[in-house]
């Protein structure tokens, strides 16, 4: 066995490791607490959204090990020794530290958003839909992105953002 | 979410110890249902057994077809060229299913044990058979749109939600588990039940039994196939019906047929009378009509989903059609032609 937290009624905090946006940090986490929790309420990362906390919304996404999740649905604690990029850190991962990531560029030029709240989710979401590769036209793309809602109906001009990156064959 | 305590075993042989060592033990792998259930309180475990870090991530040749590991996501399996190449409606109906984010993480057991979308079932509030046996069933005379429309009982009338399921149903896969009484194969009809007098149980597999993989046969119907999914909204929504279609043509005539429908009841739905009756009937509309006729006398609406009934027999019509003439409906082409 790895790792036992105890006896039943007994539950303790885990140490975990994470290397988060490129920094390892080791915590203690409840194994209850979500990675989305863990970012947001213990991390002060909250640049991920919290929209439905179920699954329906995309909000939460980040990548983990370079895939995007739903990080509502994540135990923090499962997810020990991996490695998560959040919005805040997707600039830097693509090697573009102190200017935006090629994918945040195209959303302020196609203006694909409104009030902005779905918007860490749609960045790390096509981030990591452009590195699975399996989308290439205006449908599949909007097929692929279908997990993120946005509530303000941008969706076009989202597309047209992605679009934009992938052609220009700069995402990573 | 309830207090729980959490292993992490490396051997299948430690996690089957560990689900028997606390009352209320769960698995737990993608978590995208689980975590979700736990959310709503529908969920108590008291002990998680994270199963993730378990030698089960393969996808294998084995007699002849090909043996997918219990830890497999669905995003792997969908794109895996082996399933696109050899089993496409696999694919297709895994691509049909929840986001992109979600088969990233969700797995093929995860997959096969997630439990019904019911209303009722995740409301703590409300009486439910399933969530608490014996306290009712709210969705008989409730809202019972998305519900079952075959094989329900005055128990409960709740669906199987899962896409990949109505596929594997069709190709007649196995589901391989193991638990203290040994390994066992089970075939994939077999796996998920009717609710009758115990809607609790989903499926046959044990409380203390794993999945360890889903068994492909060999034959795969790739060059005659569709996944048909048809549902409130074109992406990222359950599916009120859908048909998985797989046929096998002599030249226009049916040598084989399977359909199994999604949607319509506590498992994947398919009718051996109305596959047989296809056999060796021209592949024409008035033969799948015919098939569809069959299934559908067995249909009983509930006060709000009767409409599925003319909706699953067009679907199941449709899903043979585009089988038949080898034009399979791709997930991102939302067309209905
Ligand atoms: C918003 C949303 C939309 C969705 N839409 C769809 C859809 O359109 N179509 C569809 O098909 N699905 C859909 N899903 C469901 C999704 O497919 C399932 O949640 C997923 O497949 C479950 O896999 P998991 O690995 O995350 O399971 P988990 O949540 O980890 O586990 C689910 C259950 O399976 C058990 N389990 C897991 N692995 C094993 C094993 N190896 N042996 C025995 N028991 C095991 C667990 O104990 C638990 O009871 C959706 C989900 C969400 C949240
Ligand atoms: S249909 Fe089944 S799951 Fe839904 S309320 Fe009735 S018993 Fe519960
Ligand atoms: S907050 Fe995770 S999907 Fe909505
Ligand atoms: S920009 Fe407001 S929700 Fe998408």
């Amino acid at each position: 066995m790895l790792i036992d937290s105890g006896s039943p009624g007994a539950p303790a905090t885990i140490g975990i490791s994470l290397t988060i946006n490129g920094e390892v940090r080791e915590l203690q986490v409840a194994p209850w607490t979500t990675l989305l929790d863990l970012l947001r309420e213990d991390l002060d990362l909250t640049g991920t959204k919290k929209g439905c906390d179920h699954g329906q919304c995309g909000a939460c996404t980040v990548l983990v090990n370079g895939t995007r999740i739903n990080s509502c649905l994540a135990l923090a604690v499962m997810k020990d020794g991996a490695e998560i990029v959040t919005v805040e850190g997707l600039a830097k991962h693509a090697g573009q530290d102190g200017a935006m990531h090629p994918l945040q560029a195209a959303f302020v030029e196609r203006d694909a958003f409104q009030c902005g709240y779905c918007t860490p989710g749609q960045l790390c979401s096509a981030a990591g839909m452009i590195a699975e590769g399996h989308a290439t036209s205006r449908e599949e793309i909007r097929e692929a992105m279908s997990g993120n809602i946005c509530r303000c109906g941008a969706y076009t001009n989202i597309v047209d953002a992605i679009e934009d990156v992938m052609h220009a064959g700069a995402a990573r | 979410m309830n207090r729980f305590d959490y292993v992490r075993p490396t051997t299948v042989e430690e996690a089957v110890k560990a689900i028997g060592s606390a009352a209320n033990a769960r698995f737990i792998a993608g978590g995208t249902n689980l975590v979700d259930l736990m959310k709503y309180n529908v969920e108590r475990p008291e002990r998680l057994v994270d199963i993730t870090r378990l030698p089960l991530e393969g996808i294998e040749e084995h007699e002849g077809g090909l043996r997918i590991g219990a830890l497999v996501t669905n995003s792997t399996l969908a794109y895996d060229e082996r399933i696109q190449n050899r089993y496409p409606l696999l694919s297709s109906a895994i691509l049909a299913g929840a986001s992109g984010q979600l088969r990233n993480a969700a797995t093929t057991g995860g997959n096969l044990n997630q439990r019904t979308r019911c209303y009722y079932f995740y409301d703590e509030a409300t009486p439910c058979n399933k969530r608490e046996p014996g306290s009712g069933c709210q969705a008989i005379g409730g809202v019972n749109r998305i519900h079952a429309i075959f094989g329900t009982s005055e128990n409960c009338i709740a669906t199987h939600p899962s896409d990949m399921c109505v596929a594997l149903a069709a190709l007649e896969a196995q589901v391989r588990v193991t638990g203290p009484g040994g390994e066992r194969r089970i075939p994939f009809a077999e796996f998920h039940r009717l609710p009758g007098d115990t809607p609790q149980y989903d499926t046959t597999l044990k409380a203390d039994e794993i999945v360890l993989s889903v068994d492909l046969p060999d034959e795969g119907f790739a060059g005659h196939h569709t996944y048909l999914k048809l549902r409130d909204r074109l992406s990222y929504a359950f599916a009120l019906v859908s048909v998985a279609a797989l046929v096998r043509l002599d030249g226009n005539t049916i040598g084989e047929a399977r359909f199994a429908l999604g949607g319509v009841a506590h498992k994947p739905w398919r009718n051996a009378e109305a596959e047989a009756f296809l056999t060796g009937k021209p592949a024409t509309r008035e033969s799948f009509e015919g098939a569809a006729e069959i299934v559908m006398r067995e249909a009983k609406p509930q006060s709000e989903n009767g409409f599925k009934i003319e909706l699953a027999r067009r679907a199941i019509i449709r899903g043979l059609t585009q089988a038949a003439s080898g034009t399979p409906q791709s997930q991102s082409d939302k067309r209905i032609a």
